[in-house]
């Protein structure tokens, strides 16, 4: 039996079912809560640190904190806002983010989010790592400048064995997603093709396919990241 | 070694939540992990080779490489600097013809850094194929290489004598000394091993629990959370089966006071364990130590084989029917983020060492899914003292909020660097006078890299949750030390080294800040830049682990504590610098065409 219970987001009463993961939960109260690494379906992280909240006054990612009685909810405090641009210009300033040349541009969750944010430069200098494509695979091109590391494909993309086909590779400012070389060559079409969709940047793309949707017709061309979530109120 | 790395996944069923043991055999045994046996592993354990190699490559001690016949890694922490590492780190690479990073074209040395290894009070200090050699000069070093080349093994290579205590066991047979400096009711050796555990298996588990939350007992690996309580909340959760797990990964550089426990204490250990096991009727423990500590496996598995032929362990303990718990030991491989209660527990599981999303908790979903309880060696050898004694006896130490007393690990510009128990309450400056300091201090890093760095205006504070909480590593600085370039750069190069890379904000500002503050010490910061640093380290809060919540505390600390420092360093003229050298910049285009830049 679900259990209903009551929450505030910025002070505003919410229901939601008990247990269910506050980024959830705000959803279906029509409250937009910004996610990157989390991805419908697949266990969370909170590996981004996007969604962070205040939960009683502490902060939590609020797509890995479920809900509970009472829960005070803060979602829109000048600190939240201003944590969230850092990030999303963070996740800018590790990689070598050139949208213009992107396959993925305007379908891109990170270049929606940055549009959402308002982000006109990043006030972190620019890093400029020395990051490598790797064409080895049959299916897919990975290229490393891009990757926001958010572990989608990691968790969301498996053999029929349950095996991995991605994984990190080596810890801390020197992590990078590896294919296994094995499994990976054994990729179908859906798998790569599902491999894109995953990744909210364009990390991960299928090979000899490009621009098949126009710019101009893409899923944030022309209403912002978040917009059918907050549709849902009205 | 097809058939090593065969007899070794064998050895444990298949279980890939052992590759931890499995990959720790295979490096010893051949100083690397080939492609072909992650080939193989990754075959037998049923995973993709991108799996096994992503735990590889997450820990420090595990290669893909060959790191040489003899592996030689040298601490490079703070307190290795200031005790003379830059001579005896040039001895080796001298000697040995290679820099560090580097194998010997004939494949017989391999020089290695490594961060802080718990030996602060004996730096400089390496570990050459799991032994560990301490107190190195030039000298040292260059014999070390010659005993190599002449083909000496390991145990030929010690020119002193052993250490003290039970360093000269049989088993462990180390050069390390215990510099125990002040005992105090935790270190007493006048304690009968099995007392604590014969008292408790007459109490009901409950009350067992009352009494620890009496004492008030808080963890003593810095986070302090309530002992009792935890226990409680594990006792409480549902579970086939529970977990006691010993961290024993202490990694906050300058803090070694487990090293001294596992060395003279195992067997209060073990009883702490039990009788945590009992509480939370817990059937299996689980004491995980840190790889810089595998010179002590031998000498602590033949103490647990000793504590089951006594039954402390085992089956029925004591006679107490259903009382049944064993421990065994489980090794990290080079990764201070372990110390953290959920990356220790995926790391025991054989995975990176990434800490969990909480909730949940351990004590509700640990160590393969069931309730688990995590405690510091101290917190463990600290209940068996409360249990003989009460609770009432452990709050007459300490204060009402911190009871009981601390170990401390000292090092750094002090006489007497070591281990040294005193009461919660004890003020910075009481513990300088106790260490004996000769000149003045300049700054004292309490709790390690990842506490605070304090100036003389606060050596009056005290440690104690309510003050200065710490889980006891502190480290002093003389006069003459430059804290930012010799101090603050090198935490943070830790930090920045350190990160599991999960967490978006501690994996990329670390390193931002670190570049700011190297703007700052090459002359081209700006007041701006201070503020810089104070304003984006707060972004660090929303990392999920204290690891990536205190990166910029080496920073943070000491802007807050010696501003002047930085302020000394900036230009006064300016308020903006792009820290971007445009000569440099365009030297090398400027070279090969023959031009000079129009600037």
């Amino acid at each position: 039996m679900n259990q209903i219970v009551k929450i505030t987001i910025d002070g505003v009463e919410c229901m939601a079912t008990k247990g269910q993961y506050i980024t959830d939960a705000a959803k279906e109260n029509g409250i937009y809560i910004p996610t990157l690494c989390n991805y419908e379906g697949v266990k969370p992280r909170g590996s981004c640190r996007i969604c962070t909240v205040k939960v009683n006054g502490r902060l939590m990612t609020a797509c890995t904190t479920p809900v509970s009685e009472n829960m005070e909810i803060e979602n829109n405090a000048d600190e939240i806002q201003e944590l969230r641009e850092a990030i999303i210009e963070l996740l800018f300033i590790e990689g070598n983010h050139f949208c213009p040349a992107c396959e993925k541009s305007g379908s891109c969750e990170l270049q929606a989010l940055a549009y959402r944010f308002h982000m006109m430069v990043p006030r972190f200098p620019y890093s400029f790592p020395q990051q490598e494509i790797d064409a080895t695979n049959p299916k897919l091109v990975k290229d490393q400048n891009r990757c926001i590391l958010c572990k989608r494909c990691i968790r969301a993309i498996k053999d029929e064995k349950g095996r991995s086909v991605f994984a990190y590779k080596r810890r801390s400012r020197h992590v990078e997603i590896s294919i296994d070389p094995k499994i990976g060559k054994s990729l179908s079409d859906e798998m790569a093709q599902q491999a894109m969709d995953v990744c909210p940047v364009g990390a991960l793309l299928v090979r000899e396919r490009g621009f098949v949707v126009p710019i101009g017709e893409r899923k944030y061309d022309n209403e912002p990241i978040g917009s059918d979530i907050e549709k849902l109120k009205e | 070694m097809k058939n090593f790395t065969q007899k070794t996944i064998e050895k444990y069923h298949h279980d890939k939540t052992r590759l931890m043991d499995i990959l720790i055999a295979i490096q010893s045994e051949s100083g690397h992990i080939s492609p072909e046996n992650v080939t193989q592993i990754a075959n037998e354990l049923n995973m993709s080779e991108v799996d096994v190699e992503q735990t590889i490559s997450f820990y420090h001690f595990f290669s893909m490489k060959p790191t040489g016949k003899y592996s030689i890694y040298l601490n490079n922490s703070v307190v290795a600097n200031m005790m003379g590492r830059a001579d005896t780190a040039a001895a080796f690479e001298k000697e040995a013809g290679i820099t560090f990073g580097e194998v010997t074209p004939d494949g017989l040395i391999g020089l290695f850094e490594t961060a802080c290894i718990g030996m602060n009070d004996q730096e400089p200090a390496a570990i050459i194929n799991n032994r560990i050699f301490t107190r190195l000069t030039s000298f040292r070093a260059k014999e070390i290489i010659r005993d190599i080349k002449d083909g000496k093994k390991i145990e030929e290579m010690f020119s002193a004598s052993f250490g003290d205590g039970a360093n000269r066991n049989n088993l462990v047979k180390s050069v390390v000394t215990n510099n125990i400096r002040k005992i105090g009711p935790v270190l007493d050796p006048d304690y009968k091993v099995g007392e604590a555990i014969r008292k408790i298996i007459r109490m009901k588990p409950e009350e067992v629990i009352s009494e620890v939350k009496h004492s008030n007992l808080r963890g003593r690996g810095g986070a302090g959370f309530p002992t009792g309580l935890k226990w409680e909340f594990c006792r409480n959760a549902i579970g086939k089966k529970k977990y006691i797990f010993c961290n024993a990964d202490e990694g906050e550089p300058g803090t070694f006071k487990d090293r001294v426990i596992l060395t003279e204490l195992p067997r209060l250990l073990i009883e702490g364990m039990a009788v945590a096991a009992y509480t939370v009727e817990a059937s299996e423990g689980i004491l995980y130590i840190r790889y810089e500590y595998k010179y002590l496996e031998e000498y602590l598995e033949k103490i647990l084989e000793e504590a089951r032929m006594k039954n402390y362990l085992g089956k029925d303990i004591m006679g107490k029917k259903g009382f049944n718990f064993d421990i065994r030991i489980q090794f990290g491989a080079g990764a201070y983020v372990c110390g953290e209660e959920s990356a220790l527990i995926e790391s025991a599981e054989g995975k990176r060492g990434e800490p969990r999303d909480r909730p949940p908790f351990p004590v509700e979903k640990g160590y393969l899914g069931m309730p688990t309880v995590v405690n510091n060696v101290e917190t463990l050898c600290s209940v068996v003292k409360v249990m003989l004694n009460g609770g009432d006896w452990y709050r007459s130490f300490g204060t009402s909020e911190s009871t009981g007393t601390k170990l401390l690990s000292i090092s750094g510009d002090c006489r007497n660097p070591g281990v040294y128990e005193v009461s919660w309450g004890f003020s910075v400056h009481d513990m300088l006078e106790m260490v004996g300091t000769t000149g003045n201090v300049q700054a004292v890093q309490v709790g390690g890299p990842s506490g605070s760095l304090i100036g003389s205006d606060e050596f009056n504070r005290t440690l104690g949750y309510e003050d200065l909480a710490t889980g006891g590593s502190l480290i002093i600085f003389g006069e003459k030390r430059d804290l930012l370039n010799d101090v603050v750069v090198n935490f943070m190069d830790f930090f920045i080294e350190e990160s599991c890379g999960s967490c978006s904000t501690c994996r990329i500002l670390p390193n931002v800040l670190k570049k700011k503050l190297e703007k700052i010490l090459e002359g081209r910061g700006v007041e701006q830049d201070i503020t810089d640093i104070e304003t984006w380290g707060k972004f660090l809060k929303a990392s999920r682990c204290g690891l990536g919540q205190t990166a910029a505390n080496p920073i943070l600390t000491s802007i807050k504590n010696f501003r002047h420092l930085y302020e000394s360093k900036v230009q006064t003229r300016k308020e903006y610098d792009t820290g971007f050298d445009l000569q440099q910049a365009v030297k090398e285009a400027c070279e090969a065409s023959g031009r000079e830049p129009n600037i």
